[in-house]
Formats: C-alpha cells, structure tokens, sequence
C-alpha cells in the first residue's frame, strides 16, 4: 500500500516540475505470475501450465500428449523438464505444473534435455519406425521431435511388439497399434470432448493398446479428430489415406460451409484436387475441432457425377451445350415470364449453400426483376424475424448463466456448436435448459430437459418460467436462447410462439440462431429472405403448384429433397412453367429444371460466409472449378449485363473480381459495413456484423394436444442423411441413416410391434410404411422418422406424410 | 507358540509373548475372525471410548500419537487426515488393502485373522476425521479375507457397530466392501480410487489430484493403509500416552515385518520400532532364526520387492525408516527377502524386474516402456546370449526412469559408498523405478556375478550423426 501512495505522488510531482508526457505506471496484473524461464524473467498468467507459458515465451517443449483443447494426463512424459519451486531443481512434467511465483523453469538444462532424449528413445523403442510408408510422416509430431529433441540413434535392439495392423475401429478411421505412442489423446478426445467413449484402452504395461469396445465400432461423428490430434500416424482417415504426402498438399485456410457453424478449417490439395479439410483452431468458434461431416463431405468435390456443363432441355431431354446458349435460354425465359405473367411469376428459391457474395448478387438481380417469391431456406428452418433479435455469439452462450435450447438436436445439425456446448456444460461453465421433442446429444449435460409435446412448446416455457427454481437460475445471470426448427413436421410457429413468450419473459436474453444451411444467415442477411410469409418458400411453392409461377429458378436448391412437404414439392416443380436449375449436382429436381447451370462448389470459388452469430470469414479458392462451372454470382453479374434493359445498370454487373462484389455488399447492405474484402482478409476470427433490430412478426399458434389415439411425428435431421453433398462423399455416404419409425419401446409394446417390424403410418393425406426400430431416447407418444433418409423398402417416403400447413402431423399406428 | 493357518500356504506367524502387543495379539485363537471372539478379547472399546470423548479428542489422540502410516511413506496418520478442506461434502475414507508387494503379506494376516480390528479401525478413523463413507478396497486374490471382512460385516452390521446410529449415538457409517481386479498399480492411493470408480488402475499426478482434497468421485478423501487403521482401536482404547510409550519417539508403536526367503522361519513378526535390527529378524530365535541350512548370507531386500538391496555390511542397522534411507534403501511395506549364498543374483533380479515390467499399467513411458526393455536385456543376460554392453545398457535404459545418482548401499568387499534414498523419478508412481531399483542394486553390488554371464560384445559401428 505505501509503496503505491508514494509512486502517485512522485507520478505527481513529475507532472507538476516538468510538462512533459509521463507514462502512467500501468496498473499491476493481478492475474500476472512472474517466473523465470531459462534464465530469463518472463511473465505469465495465473493457472497457465508452464508448458503453454514456456511455448508462449519462445521455448517450445517437446510433447505428445499434452492438448491444449484437452485435461492433462501427463502421460508421455515427454514435457519433463526441471522446475524449481524453492526445493531444488526437480524434472516435472510441464504439462501438469501450474506457474506460480518466482518459479524456475530451465527448459534447456543438461537433465531436461537427458530426461528428453531417454523418453524419445523409449517411445521409438517399439515404434515401427516405418515413416516411408506412412501418411503422417512428414507432419508427424513423433517424427519432428525425434528429430529436434531425440538421441540421434535408437541402442533398442529387441524385437519390437506386433500387432496386426491396420485395423478399421469404425467406417471412417483406421488404427495402427504398432504405430501408437498411447498418448490417450484420442481417447480423452472421444471421452471428455464428444462424449462417445467409445474407445478406450485394453491390456496393461507394455501390451496396452487402444481398442474399441467388443462388437461396438468407434461410432463418432467426430471421430476424424482423432486422427487429426493423433501425434503419431496410429489413426488414419480412410479418404485421406495413402492420397497424398505432407510436403505435396498445398493448404489455405477457409471457413466451412457444411452447415452454419462456421468452423475454421485448412483445405489441403494436391495436382488440383482437395484431399483433406483439418480443423484449425478457431478461439471464438471450433477450436479446432470439426463434425466428420464437414471434415471428409471434400470427397463429394471431385465426384465424377458434379455437373460439368451447362444444360438445355430439348426434345431428346437435357442437352449438354454451351454457356452462350444456355445463358441465352435463361435470359429467354426471364424475359418470356416477365412478358407472359410480370415479375410476381419468377421465383428465386435457394441461395443458402453459395458465398455471401453469391447470394448478395442474385439479391440484386432479383431486386432488379422486381421478384418478390425468394427464400433460401426450404420451408425447413425458422422465418428470418429471428434475426432481428440481440444475437449472441458462441463464446457469449457459452458463457452465459443459461442456455435454453429451444430446437433441433445440435449434435446432428450443428456439430462443433454442439462440442462447444457441451464443453461449457461440462465445465459448469453454464447451464442447459434443453425444450424438445425427445432426447438430444445434449440430453445428457443439460440441467433441466422438457419434453413438451410437439407443437406445445409455447406451453412449456410458460410453466418452466412460473417455476421459482428455475425463475432464480433465468435471474442469476445472461440467458441465450439457441433456437431452430427441431420438427419438419410440425409449424415453426409453434417454435416461435414459444420464442416469444421467451423474449417476453426475458427481456435481456439474445439469441444464437440454430438454422443449418450452410450460408443462411449470410443469405438471409444480404437480401434474398422474403418480406413476409406471403412470399417464402413454402407460399412460392404454393404458388407454383397452383400454376401462378412461369419461371421457378432453384439456386442450389432441391426441393424434391429438402423441402419437408414432399408432395407440395412435387405438385410444384410440376406446376411451374419452366426451371431454372443453378447447382453442382444433378438432383431429382435438376432433373425437371429446363436449363441446368453448373455452379462452382466450395473451394473453387472465393468469397466470405457468415455464421449462425453473424459472423463473416473468408471462403477460400483453393482449385479451379470442375469443368466449365461458374461461382454463383458471376452468373447473376452475366445476366444482370445481359437484361440491363430491364435491370438498369446494376453495379454487379460490372464487377470483375469476387472482392469487387465483396465491397459492394458492404457498401450496400446495412449491418455489413466493416465486412470490406480488406477486412475479411485481414481478421482470422472474422468480423461479426450486428443484426438489425426488427420484431417478431408475428406470435404463431400452438397446435392442440394430442389425442391418445394418434402419434405426434418428429421428424428432424441426422447428420448423415442422404442430401447430395453426403450421398457424393465416398466416405461418409455409407453412413446414412435408414428411414425407420423409432418408438419409445413401452408404446411399441402397447401397440403390439417390435423392432424390426413394418408399421404403417397414416394422415388424413397419405401414408408410409416404415420398419419399427425401439429407441428410448423417443418421448412416450412421440414417433420419430429421420429426415430424408435412405430407403430401400419402397414403403413411401415419410416426407409425403408432412403437410407444410399443418401445426403438427399426428399420425396412426397401424402395425402390419 | 504359534499358530497355523486355516489352509495350508498360509505362512506360520510367531509373535513373543513378552514383548508389547497391539495388533496381534488375537492371531492365535483360531477363531480370532469372529465377534465373539473379538469382543471376549476387548473388541470395540476403542469405538466406545472415541464416541465417549467425541471426534475433535479423537483425531486429538491420533495426532499425538504420531502413528504413521504403514503403507510404504510412512507420513503421520492425524496430519494426512488434517489435509481435507473443511465444510465440503460427501468425503470418503478408502481402505487400501490392495497388498501386492512381492515378499509383504502383513495386510493379508490383518484382514483374514482380526477383520473386526480393521472394522472398527475404519469406524475410529471416520468419526475422528469426519468421513460419511467408507470404502474397503481388497485386493482381488484375497479370497479369505474378503470372505471374513463379508463376514465381520454382517456380524457388525447385526449387531449395531456399523451402519446407522452407531451404539445408540447419532454416528452413522457404512462401510462398502471392493475386491480389486487383480493389479499391483492399485497399491498406489490414486490408481486405487480410479480403480473404485471403475475405471483403468492408472494412477493420477499429484498435484493436481492429492487424495485429500481431489479423491474418490472428486470428492475429499483419506487414504489409509489396513495396518494403520488397525492401530487405531487401540489408541482409541488405551490413549496415546500408551502408545508413544512403545517405540521410538519418532516412530512409536509397533509395526508387522515379513520375512521370507531363505530363513528357517520364514512369517510375520510384530516389532517393536526401532529396536530391532536386521541381524536380530534374521537370525534372531525370536525371529526368522538364522538362514536354512547355516549357509551365508548373500543379500536382502529390506523393504518389499521394490526396495534396492542391503548386503551383509547393513545386518546391524536398526529396523527404522531414516537409518534405512541413510544406507541407501528403504522399509517400505515392511518385508524382508533373505537370499543365501546359493542365490543366483541375475536370476532374482529377473524374477523382480520381470513383476514389475508385467504390473506396468502403461501409463508412463519410462514404466512401460522401459521395464519391458529391461526385461528383455536381463533375460537374454540369464538365458546366456548377453554381452558385457548390456550392462552398460541396463544402466542407460535405468537413467530414463531415474535420473540422477541411483541409492545403493556401500559395500566394503567393492570399496563402494552407500547413496542414500530417495531416488529421481520420471515417471507417476513407484512401479517404473521399482523395475529399475533391484536389478541396478543386484547389478551395482554383483557386476561379477552378471560379467560372468556375458560374453564380450562385438565392436558396435557408431554411425555418425550427419552434420547438416
């Protein structure tokens, strides 16, 4: 205390006798710790490990098991180094010592460096050494540390352990025992991050190997992480494996656009050809971590069936031609609908899977055309009033007192977000008030799970705030609310009735929009959401079908596939004059499109995306385009030039680089002023645009209780489906799910079926016949079918049941 | 007198009438496991008299008694159990009774031939420390003394020792038996409580995981070794002046030493601590009474199978922790392994590095690793195809486990100096360096004995490192 009175008043004195700039003593940080490191005085902060202290200081240390994502074991031992405390100097493991004061790390000491070298020469003691043959060599951390911190040469002349190898622990991922230094990262990866501990150790001493559970493969939808943190090549990839060498991949960092996470990754490529995405370690968003879904869905970018070449439908069907003409059939058709039915007929119905400047583009043709029908979403998400609510990015839910999950299951949609989450509960870090239909991948971290009836949500959270317990909890700190649509089968009014009365209730609460598609929100935010219902996807479709629509133009988008209503789909793609079809694949509705335009996928194109916070990061271009394909938006610049008689001269018309487009947007769209070409280059984390405030339309309706004899139907998505950018990847594609009716195993019984069984469901409208499958985790009188799965049966497609109007589809049970 | 086992391999017990007797001094009834038997013979006093004077003298006595405990550290019993934080709940006392060092079995006796001491031993030590659980952790081949704690239980449960108001008091404890799974790492108090949380027996690194204050399921928790708590009743009963009265001030009381090898009376032995020296266990009439068939001592191992050797040279050093580590080893679990002059050195070392190299968890590198690895060199040195470089190589391999001047003890044949315990470690736990201490003493103390096994090696090429 009295030192500091007499500095201020010295600081004082100074400022009186001389004018001159005296810098103010900077306050002391009360989180500082001042050790000394290898001689010299450096400072860190209180709880860091003296690892990470050391290796922000300039002195790296070896290690292998140490994650900086991941709980310490000090395990490999390969971090010792000797640390005095005052006792002398003693060899600690790095990664389990926290720094406190006037602690002394030598790093560089003649027993760390003995301690080290012993433990590398131990851990290749019965490493295979077979680097030439291997796919990590050459990013292998053993292999860079054997060579930076090893003997030189191995004295082991014992026969080394033998296992068969490789052996396939799941689908996706191989494991080489030989090869395994039991880090137990990938162990503690399965265990403590995803929460499927699904591999684990076996065995004990110099026989202990990591091995999956008898009969149960390492099921994981993260499980490509393990081999991504593997720090030997033990675990590998089956897309990646023996495709490439390290030093051949050339790599740039981009933004994935699987889903709407936005996870940060490196797209590495060889002879022009992306072979491996990996998770890059991303503070406000994945940390590093990616779903598998996201990670090897590459594979469906060099698929021999992308679309290749514009397409025009003639008498013999769709005919390959070239972009000339199929630009000219296109701007025809325009012309031809704006003649023939004015700019109400047209339609623009996708746009979520491109670039924000893709959809920013097609936006401003679309304003131009005067068209109003434009929706990205599918009628499978929420409408685009949520955005206007206080945002709140991951790090702020995941922070937050509380969390009320108020929609789909995360671990399916959204898979880093769900890591994220669920580390946060893990942590205590917050708590999880989960509102769905039946048991989530968060289920078992929340602190307090309802289980509304589809449809009732509104209900629920008005009985959940009356609960004082609960009532202190809301009270205790910030509330986000993560919502999204957690059943195609029923309205999302019912979502957003419940969303209210949330907001009602907790004013200050901001909300982390759980829609999926890949650039939704930046489609939603750069102009192609629709002004109202009257005109989103489920009202254009419905227009379509009644004949109103002359030009339906699917940008990306595949309504026979996607939409939930599988039969308004299908009455309107055939009720629609002609089609416009923009894409990478051929779908069921590229199918019936009159002209097929290919367009750049993911890699081949520049440009930003933005995540579920607003987030907007860089989409990197990282090969050319497959065959004669497009990005998105330069075939909205082309036909902007080619109708300027009727669009005037839009300034996209003119741009001739993705950055021109970039700045444009930010010029123009209000919210993404600082989202400059310049800015996104410059910032790793992105830059986070504000929403812009606007109210919730409209409150929505509660469906009514069900009645004991029917069954409420969920339908939601899984992460592995049979949309086209997982069926087109090798690897994932074998992992869809099958189309069955899961049952709690009590109504099953009730209704006298059994797993395996057909039972028929059946609506006022149509019916499916789908196999039972008993899963407790389905609420008692719930069914619930997975969306857009695969099916080999015939029965029908549960998507034909869904009425897009209805408030909810209850269904009967009947058991064939 | 003496008594035998219920079965045939239980090693004889001799115990001195004359001298003072805390803890064995049922073992001669041959229905010392029962209630019966165990109140006739002044059972659950210390349970009355603690619940008498209430949990703060209690654990009062304990502290002043000084018992240590007995599981191989040999820290103060009443300081550890002054290591929880106050005010958290639910904290747990676990019973380490997962015995396994190879020559040690005083546990074993404890738990097959007084379960109702330990009993109420668990009972003292969780009234006077404040546990609301307690948890008996027996290794897995301990068939009998599972089947007679099980019993004493249910007797104790029936008859209101343990259980829910204990004696009409509002004291209540449960006590829940574990058998182990068979591993020695379990030994080790973290490995233990993962062990009874029913995950791997792999230990974890303190800090941040010290029982006390992160043990069972998070939670505070004392770990007590089984002879430990079998002091307890009678502090509990007699008072602690009655206890530092036996032994030394610095460790007072009495303590159990097994003693195997090539003795004529191989058995268990209660000592009073510090008066007894290594030549007295050895040859002493009261005691293991000299090496079978006259021959000359070679070597013993003072203090269970991890502990490096003590030659002729250390006979009269007197049986107590401080004196132990000056000469260069260590009492550990309390049990002696005489070898005679008839011991082939290299193939007792084999039989020790070949248990701890196969207890490894796996954990650890340097363990795991590297006990195999000397596994392999001491192997092929007994199977005849070593070389003189495997000597050397031993040493090297043993540097990555201990680093840093390995304990041994002197030797006046060698001219050698003794290096006092401890040693340096890499790795978590003991189980690494127990591989590595025997055979570096056996080889240390008789490099003779091994050169006469090797052949000369070949001239080794050095490849040189290419210099960039």
């Amino acid at each position: 205390m009295s030192e500091d009175v007499t500095t201020e008043t010295e600081d004082a004195s100074a400022e009186d006798d001389v004018a001159v700039d005296v810098e103010p003593e900077p306050e002391p940080d009360p989180n500082a710790v001042t050790i000394e490191l290898n001689g010299r005085s450096v400072e860190a902060r209180k709880g860091e490990l003296v690892i990470a202290a050391a290796e922000r200081h300039g002195s790296y240390i070896p290690h292998f098991c140490y994650h900086p994502r991941m709980s310490s074991v000090g395990m490999c031992r390969q971090c010792l180094v000797e640390v005095d405390t005052g006792r002398g100097p003693q060899l600690q493991p790095s990664c389990m010592i926290t720094v406190s004061p006037d602690m002394k790390v030598d790093t560089e000491s003649a027993t760390t460096k003995r301690a080290q070298e012993g433990m590398l020469e131990l851990l290749l003691a019965n490493h295979p050494l077979d680097c030439p043959v291997c796919d990590k060599g050459g990013e292998c951390p053993l292999q860079d540390q054997a060579f930076s911190h090893g003997p030189g040469e191995s004295r082991y002349v014992e026969e080394k352990r033998h296992y068969e190898k490789p052996i396939p622990i799941s689908e996706l991922v191989l494991l080489d025992r030989e090869r395994c230094i039991l880090c137990d990262r990938c162990t503690r990866f399965a265990d403590e991050v995803a929460g499927d501990k699904l591999i684990h150790f076996i065995e004990r001493g110099n026989q202990t190997q990591v091995m999956t559970f008898p009969d149960e493969p390492f099921v994981s939808y993260f499980s490509g992480n393990t081999v991504q943190i593997c720090p030997v090549g033990a675990l590998t990839a089956e897309p990646y494996r023996f495709k490439a060498r390290p030093w051949d991949l050339g790599q740039q960092e981009s933004t994935c656009m699987g889903c709407s996470t936005g996870c940060r990754i490196v797209v590495q490529s060889s002879r022009d050809e992306v072979l491996r995405y990996n998770g890059v370690d991303s503070e406000p968003v994945n940390h590093g971590w990616l779903c598998d879904r996201g990670r090897f869905g590459f594979e469906a970018l060099s698929s021999e069936h992308r679309l290749t070449e514009p397409m025009v439908r003639t008498d013999v069907g769709l005919t390959p031609t070239s972009w000339t003409s199929a630009m000219a059939a296109t701007t025809g058709l325009i012309r031809q609908a704006l003649e023939s039915g004015g700019p109400s007929s047209i339609a623009l119905i996708g746009g979520a899977r491109g670039t924000n400047e893709d959809a920013f583009a097609w936006a401003q043709l679309a304003d131009g055309l005067g068209i109003e029908f434009r929706d990205p979403q599918l009628g499978d998400g929420l409408p685009a009033a949520i955005l206007g609510l206080p945002r709140a990015t991951i790090d702020e839910a995941c922070s937050a007192g509380t969390v009320i999950l108020l929609g789909p299951d995360v671990k399916e949609e959204l898979g880093a977000l769900y890591l994220r989450l669920r580390g946060a509960a893990r942590d205590g870090a917050t708590k999880i008030i989960e509102i769905a239909p039946n048991d989530t991948g968060l289920t078992n971290m929340a602190w307090k799970s309802l289980r509304p009836q589809p449809g009732r949500q509104a209900s629920a959270v008005r009985e959940l705030f009356a609960d004082p317990e609960i009532a202190e909890q809301i009270a205790s700190g910030d509330v986000v609310v993560v919502v999204g649509r957690s059943n195609l089968a029923e309205s999302p009014a019912a979502t957003m009735a419940a969303l209210s009365e949330i907001v009602e209730a907790v004013p200050t609460a901001t909300v982390l929009p759980a829609l999926r598609r890949g650039n939704v929100i930046g489609a939603l935010s750069v102009g192609l959401a629709p002004a109202d219902a009257d005109h989103d996807a489920i009202a254009t479709l419905e227009a379509a079908a009644g004949g109103k629509i002359e030009l339906l133009i699917l940008l990306g988008a595949d309504p026979l596939c996607d939409v939930p209503d599988h039969d308004l789909a299908r009455r309107a793609l055939a009720g629609a004059r002609s089609i416009v079809s923009i894409d990478t694949f051929p779908t069921e509705s590229t199918r019936q499109a009159d002209v097929v335009l290919p367009a750049a996928a993911f890699t081949e194109k520049a440009g930003s995306t933005t995540n579920i916070e607003g987030r907007v990061n860089d989409v990197a271009h990282r090969v050319t385009t497959k065959g004669t394909s497009r990005p998105d938006w330069m075939i909205a610049a082309e036909l902007a030039l080619d109708l300027d008689d009727i669009v005037g001269d839009l300034p996209i018309a003119m741009a001739t680089s993705v950055e021109e487009i970039t700045d444009l947007l930010a010029a123009t769209v209000p919210g993404f002023a600082a989202v400059t070409s310049e800015a996104v280059e410059r910032e790793v984390d992105g830059v986070v645009v504000e929403s812009q405030p606007s109210d919730l339309a409209d409150r929505g309706d509660e469906a009514s209780v069900r009645n004991s004899y029917s069954y409420r139907l969920v339908v939601s998505h899984k992460m592995f489906d049979r949309a086209i950018g997982t069926a087109m990847s090798r690897g994932i594609s074998k992992l869809s799910v099958s189309a069955a009716a899961h049952l709690h195993p009590l109504d099953a019984d009730q209704l006298g079926a059994g797993e395996g069984g057909d039972v028929r469901l059946v609506t006022d409208r149509s019916s499916v016949v789908l196999p039972v499958v008993l899963d407790p985790r389905i609420e008692r009188g719930n069914v619930w079918v997975p969306f857009n799965a695969s099916s080999d049966q015939g029965g029908g497609r549960v998507e034909s049941i869904i009425d897009a109007r209805a408030a909810v589809t209850d269904v009967k049970i009947e058991v064939l | 007198m003496t008594a035998q086992g219920s079965y045939a391999w239980t090693p004889g017990y001799f115990y001195d009438w004359e001298s003072t007797e805390i803890f064995t001094g049922r073992f001669p009834y041959e229905d010392s496991y029962t209630l019966d038997r165990y109140l006739e013979t002044g059972g659950y006093e210390g349970l009355k008299r603690a619940l008498e004077i209430g949990p703060e003298a209690m654990s009062g006595e304990v502290k002043d008694s000084t018992l240590l405990g007995r599981g191989g550290a040999g820290f103060p019993a009443g300081v550890k159990w002054g290591f929880t934080p106050q005010g958290v709940w639910p904290r747990y006392l676990v019973v380490n009774g997962d015995e396994s060092e190879p020559g040690t079995y005083k546990d074993r006796l404890l738990m097959e031939r007084d379960p109702h001491q330990l009993i109420e031993g668990c009972l003292i030590a969780c009234y006077a420390a404040g546990l609301s659980q307690c948890f008996l952790y027996v290794r897995g081949e301990m068939a009998l003394a599972h089947e007679r704690i099980a019993g004493a239980l249910d007797e104790a449960y029936a008859a209101g020792y343990v259980g829910t108001d204990i004696l009409g008091t509002d004291f209540s404890v449960d006590i829940i038996l574990h058998w182990g799974a068979g591993a020695y790492v379990v030994g080790e108090e973290t490995a233990l409580i993962e062990s009874l949380e029913g995950e791997r027996g792999m230990p974890r690194l303190k800090p941040p995981y010290f029982p006390a204050a992160i043990g069972l399921y998070g939670q505070p928790t004392i770990v007590n070794n089984v002879e430990t708590l079998a002091n307890l009743p009678y502090i509990a009963a007699n008072g602690s002046a009655a206890y530092t009265a036996i032994g030394t001030e610095t460790s007072p009381g009495t303590r159990m030493i097994a003693v195997s090898g090539h003795v004529k009376r191989p058995g268990v032995y209660e000592i009073v601590n510090g008066s007894t020296t290594f030549r007295d266990l050895i040859y002493g009439d009261d005691f293991a009474q000299g090496i079978r068939d006259d021959n000359d001592l070679k070597a013993f191992v003072p203090g269970g199978g991890s502990a490096p050797w003590f030659l002729p040279d250390q006979l009269d050093i007197p049986f107590e922790g401080k004196e132990a580590s000056a000469a260069g080893s260590m009492l550990g679990s309390g049990a002696v392994m005489v070898m005679d002059s008839t011991t082939d050195i290299p193939e007792a070392a084999l039989t020790l590095v070949r248990f701890y190299a196969h207890e490894s968890c796996g954990k650890c590198v340097p363990c795991r690793e590297g006990g195999t690895w000397l596994l392999r060199i001491v192997e092929r040195i007994c199977s005849g195809h070593g070389t003189t470089a495997d000597l050397d190589q031993i040493l090297e391999v043993g540097q990555s486990i201990c680093p840093g001047d390995m304990p041994h003890a002197s030797s006046e044949r060698l001219g050698l100096e003794a290096v006092p315990f401890p040693y340096k470690m890499t790795t978590i736990c003991f189980v690494g360096p127990s591989a590595y201490a025997p055979i570096h003493s056996a080889l240390t103390l008789f490099r003779d004995e091994f050169e006469a096994k090797v052949s000369p090696s070949p001239k080794r090429v050095r490849i040189p490192v290419a210099v960039a």
